[in-house]
């Protein structure tokens, strides 16, 4: 059972519109069966003073990362997470978030390696709901929980590990692309965190070899929506170069800025081999012989 | 090592903190970030003389202040950062009325003594023993001036 998708003339121009909805149509849609909306923050409390009426609650850290290992939940957690939201497997869920919607498109990436199918974005996220003045309430809703079967994470499509990197670096530099979704100042090596973000902890700043700077706020309009189909393949594929059938990989500081990249690669503009790189700066900055650049230019790979 | 003595508020907040189950403890926070005292407006118009702590995901600024050896901490952060304005106001209400050398003397992982780690994560914690790092840091800074 899945909800109508949203037909907005602006969506219909990306190459996936069934991966957004509008505030119009959500709020239209809010309480319908088959529809679960889940609010995914950085501000692990955000939700607790006010959400969409109905909205369960995601945490990217204390739900979605594995508590032990550098990694995402196991399958029988997801499947009990997603069932004590109760999400179905063919529900439609609808993902939003605060700072434009990082956490949001990072959770829906998660979602995505636990193949679940119908899962889309509220454009413009928290911030635009509440700008608009729609209800928003402290009531958490009383949810029945639900079978969500246990499927096992598959990370190939979608996620690119170190090593992953590396041979992407190995490739020939036609036909591949890397992006670098970060602030300027991490990118040149200024610094290693994202401008008043704490220091989580990478020995060396600079990028990786060959990879384009294009920060992921390029992607977002003033109001926090995406950009319009236009305006973003005057940014990736005119002015930075990417081409269809292209072997992307998007990296920020620990993936969830490159979350939003991804989303706008693979699901607005259509590529259909895009990766994030979610071990990103604070691996790649911290690893031993691993290549790197520092300064403005992208530079190129040692040896080839 | 001798144990030290943790003034009297930061105690009582620890207590409950750890009195609650994790899920209330989310909600005690909430409490703290809604009790945020605005700030008095000598600072409300000189925002340039509040710090901002870094090690915070959110922006946030705090000031210290001694007045009679008695230590004051003014702080603010945006509504948009209710886990940021409850670890602040955890310190400027355990903080008040406490000496110079009671506050120097707090331990720096009284943060992670509050069973938050859990509620929030270590790394949101992080965000607190920061704050209090600074404070500590900008009365170092008054005292010797």
């Amino acid at each position: 059972m899945s909800a109508e998708f949203d037909s907005a003339a602006k969506f219909a121009e990306y190459a996936h519109p069934e991966r957004l909805v509008s505030t119009d149509w959500l709020a239209e849609h809010l309480g319908e069966p088959g529809l679960v909306v889940v609010e995914s923050d950085e501000d692990v409390l955000l939700y607790e003073t006010g959400h969409i009426p109905g909205a369960v609650k995601i945490d990217w850290h204390l739900d979605l990362n594995d508590p032990v290992v550098r990694d995402y939940v196991d399958a029988e957690r997801f499947a009990e997470l997603l069932g004590s939201r109760g999400i179905a497997r063919d529900t439609t869920v609808v993902i939003y978030g605060d700072k434009n919607n990082w956490w949001a498109a990072y959770a829906l990436w998660v979602f995505t390696m636990f193949g679940h199918e119908d899962v889309r974005l509220l454009d413009g996220g928290r911030d635009l709901w509440i700008a608009e003045g729609r209800e928003i309430t402290t009531a958490v809703p009383d949810v029945a929980p639900v079978e969500y079967p246990v499927v096992e994470r598959d990370d190939r499509a979608v996620r690119a590990f170190k090593d992953d990197v590396l041979a992407h670096l190995g490739q020939s530099p036609t036909g591949r692309a890397l992006i670098d979704v970060r602030s300027p100042e991490e990118y040149t090596g200024e610094r290693t965190t994202a401008p008043a973000y704490p220091e989580e902890g990478a020995l060396r700043a600079g990028h990786i070899p060959t990879a384009a700077s294009v920060p992921w706020a390029r992607a977002a309009a003033a109001d926090g929506t995406f950009k319009t189909r236009a305006e973003l393949d005057a940014i990736y594929r005119d002015e930075v170069g990417l081409t269809d059938g292209d072997d992307i990989v998007a990296y920020c500081r620990i993936g969830e800025r490159s979350s939003h990249t991804w989303f706008v690669l693979q699901h607005l503009l259509g590529f259909e081999n895009v990766r994030n790189y979610d071990g990103s700066w604070t691996e790649w900055g911290s690893a031993v012989r691993v290549p790197i650049v520092t300064g403005a230019e992208r530079g190129g790979v040692p040896g080839r | 090592m001798e144990p030290t003595t943790l003034p009297t508020a930061l105690a009582e907040i620890r207590d409950d903190f750890l009195a609650l189950g994790v899920r209330d403890r989310l909600q005690l926070l909430l409490e703290f970030s809604n009790e945020l005292p605005e700030l008095p407006e000598r600072y409300a118009d000189h925002p340039d003389l509040l710090e901002r702590v870094v090690e915070c995901q959110s922006p946030v600024y705090i000031f210290v202040e001694v007045q009679d050896g008695i230590v004051h901490l003014f702080a603010t952060a945006p509504a948009e950062s209710p886990t940021t304005r409850g670890f602040a106001s955890i310190l400027v209400q355990g903080l008040a009325g406490l000496t110079v050398q009671e506050v120097l003397d707090i331990p720096a992982d009284y943060p992670q003594s509050l069973g938050l780690g859990e509620a929030v994560s270590p790394l949101r914690v992080r965000g607190m023993t920061g704050m209090l790092a600074r404070a500590k840091r900008q009365l170092r800074e008054r005292v010797a001036a």
